[in-house]
């Protein structure tokens, strides 16, 4: 028979029964709109968060004490333990390490207050202590006045260097430069203005307080603070190299033994990159897992529907085989309503989907990203859907005996 | 010879029981022959009219329909048959209930693979033939019951059939339209066509040339007129 008859015979049974249709093919609607909205979130979100990696210059890597992205597992205990990072650490790593360029220890204080004279900030601000090496191995250029120098460093000078958002709130109609700050009782004069960086997911990295890494430790303490290093590398070509070089440096003066693994990480906007994905693609496999679910449901739907259809027009089957429709064309008939259905239900899956991500991307801050990939996989898994649950209802309509089906009231 | 039975049987399970519902029938019928079967219930002449609609086989014995050898042919083979050599009219019509009248006529010739413009063409021919020219596009709701039975009488004649087999066609109609389609058969039977009507109405089966009677699944009489 010809595909253009069954594809009419199957477009006009949906038609007749519209709402028997729409409940039938509800299941794939929400299979797959949930997997086409997922995804374009995490896509989204991946392509975000690469454009901010990417912050740390390629030829950048950062050492620090704990792991990134906490592991859990057999290791947790003993990354609990592990010593602090040093300023003499540091130092090591620029006496060395021949591939390195600049080293740059630095330490944070989260969620301070920034006060000038009556006016102060929104506890939400980051003070970071750091040195010359802090604002290119960072990606932060200072727009306005200068940076920290190795002398400020030197002399524990209270100077600092603020983000935009503290201009912003304090400083709205009136030069920063020379003005004197407050944070935590203590004085320091702004030497410099971070250029706008502007941020992800309502985390500004506008909101920053440069201090010299000296001054900060003086103040905060450095018993039990661990610095976290920067480290430019000359050539990117070098990274691993270099990185080799600061392993090895850091076990020597840490004294690990030999075979025992690296109680510090060392981290690129690659690696972590790598790892962001590793993450996402597990929730990515997880979607997937409890999508085909759904789709398994909304198969059995199909096949249900399909079989009440069949035992509906037993007699309508009865006739086109008493006129000559062979096995095959019913079957085909079938197998074609079953396809059209799922496909039905999944391009207005894939519409709603995409919709959703838009929504969510226009009302939250993660931006959404639609792969065409998973519109092309998502429909032919629909069309899979269809053809694995018609087969079975098709098969049982084209084995029927034309008497009995002409008989059959 | 178009039709040719040699010692028919047929046998149906039904449960335990075997059921014989045709015991060795002979039957030849020679074309543009207007035949009637009769008999009562249990007679064996709804069988023998699926065995000659080629809707089903015999147990045994030899069916021969224009000189092929139906009985032992498989499903596919079958349909081939049916849809080039027998046009069906039924007792309940049997149209497609959401198809117009031309779609329902020109169903068989979907299955054989003509073009579209062609199958319009005969379908429109067809109707033309049986009276119903102005009910191209009318569905079968739209109809009488006799509209009916001569759209199912058209595309009983579209593929050209060699035997037109009718079964109780003037049952669900009332005694002038079925007259009605009487004439037409009757129309068809002059114009050459081969008629085979199984009916148990003894006025209908008047309008054949000859009747044969079947009684406990054998052929009790067999009458020219």
């Amino acid at each position: 028979m010809q595909v253009q008859e069954s594809f009419y015979i199957a477009l006009d049974v949906i038609r007749t029964h519209k709402m028997r249709s729409f409940l039938t093919l509800l299941g794939v609607i929400i299979g797959v709109t949930a997997i086409i909205g997922m995804q374009s979130l995490i896509e989204g979100f991946q392509k975000d968060m690469q454009e901010q990696m990417e912050q740390l210059g390629s030829n950048v890597f950062q050492v620090q004490r704990d792991p990134v992205m906490m592991g859990g597992g057999r290791h947790r205990d003993q990354e609990k333990k592990r010593k602090n990072i040093t300023l003499d650490e540091s130092d090591a790593i620029s006496q060395y390490c021949t591939s390195v360029e600049q080293v740059g220890p630095e330490a944070w204080h989260f969620g301070i207050t920034v006060k000038y004279k009556d006016k102060k900030t929104s506890p939400v601000m980051v003070l970071a202590g750091g040195q010359s090496a802090f604002f290119p191995n960072n990606g932060y250029f200072v727009e306005q006045g200068r940076a920290i120098t190795d002398t400020d460093d030197q002399y524990n000078r209270n100077v600092a260097v603020i983000g935009m958002d503290i201009v912003d709130e304090l400083f709205p109609f009136q030069n920063p430069l020379g003005e004197e700050i407050n944070v935590d009782g203590r004085h320091y004069e702004v030497i410099g203005v971070i250029e706008k960086q502007g941020g992800r997911f309502g985390d500004s990295n506008d909101n920053r307080v440069v201090i010299p890494l000296n001054t900060f430790l003086k103040y905060y303490g450095n018993r039990e603070r661990s610095l976290n290093i920067t480290v430019s590398v000359k050539d990117p070509a070098m990274m691993e190299a270099a990185q080799e070089q600061v392993i090895g440096v850091l076990r020597a003066v840490r004294k690990v033994p030999p075979g025992e693994p690296n109680d510090f990480e060392i981290w690129t906007s690659d690696s972590l990159m790598e790892r962001f994905n590793n993450m996402t693609r597990a929730v990515r496999i997880g979607a997937i897992v409890i999508v085909s679910f759904s789709l398994l449901v909304a198969g059995i739907g199909i096949m249900n529907i399909l079989l009440v259809s069949i035992r509906e027009r037993t007699r309508e089957i009865g006739v086109r085989m008493a006129i000559g429709a062979k096995r095959r064309d019913i079957l085909f008939q079938f197998l074609m309503e079953a396809v059209l259905l799922s496909e039905i239900g999944g391009i207005i899956g894939i519409l709603a989907g995409v919709g959703i991500g838009q929504l969510v991307a226009l009302i939250s801050p993660v931006p959404a990203a639609i792969p065409v990939w998973t519109i092309v996989i998502g429909f032919f898994f629909c069309s899979l859907v269809g053809v694995i649950f018609g087969v079975y209802p098709a098969a049982k309509a084209s084995r029927m005996d034309p008497i009995e089906s002409l008989r059959y009231e | 010879m178009l039709i040719e039975l040699k010692n028919i049987v047929k046998d149906y399970q039904l449960g335990m029981d075997t059921v014989h519902a045709l015991r060795g029938v002979d039957l030849k019928i020679q074309k543009n022959e207007y035949v009637a079967i009769m008999g009562p219930s249990g007679s064996g002449k709804s069988t023998l009219m699926n065995l000659l609609g080629c809707l089903d086989t015999p147990s045994s014995g030899i069916y021969r329909l224009n000189g092929s050898n139906v009985s032992e042919m498989d499903d596919d083979h079958l349909a081939e048959i049916r849809n080039r050599e027998i046009g069906f009219v039924f007792q309940n019509f049997n149209l497609l209930p959401r198809a117009s009248s031309a779609h329902n006529v020109e169903l068989p010739l979907i299955y054989n693979g003509t073009p579209a413009a062609k199958r319009k063409e005969l379908a429109e021919k067809a109707l033309k033939k049986v009276g119903l020219g102005d009910r191209m596009h009318h569905r079968p709701n739209e109809l009488s019951g006799g509209q009916r039975q001569r759209v199912a009488v058209a595309r009983a004649l579209i593929n050209n059939p060699s035997i037109i087999l009718a079964d109780e066609p003037t049952g669900n109609l009332d005694t002038r339209t079925g007259d009605e389609i009487m004439d037409l058969f009757e129309e068809l039977h002059e114009s050459g066509n081969t008629i085979i009507l199984v009916t148990h109405e003894e006025y209908i089966a008047e309008h054949s040339d000859r009747i044969i009677r079947l009684r406990d699944g054998k052929i009790e009489r067999d009458e020219a007129k």
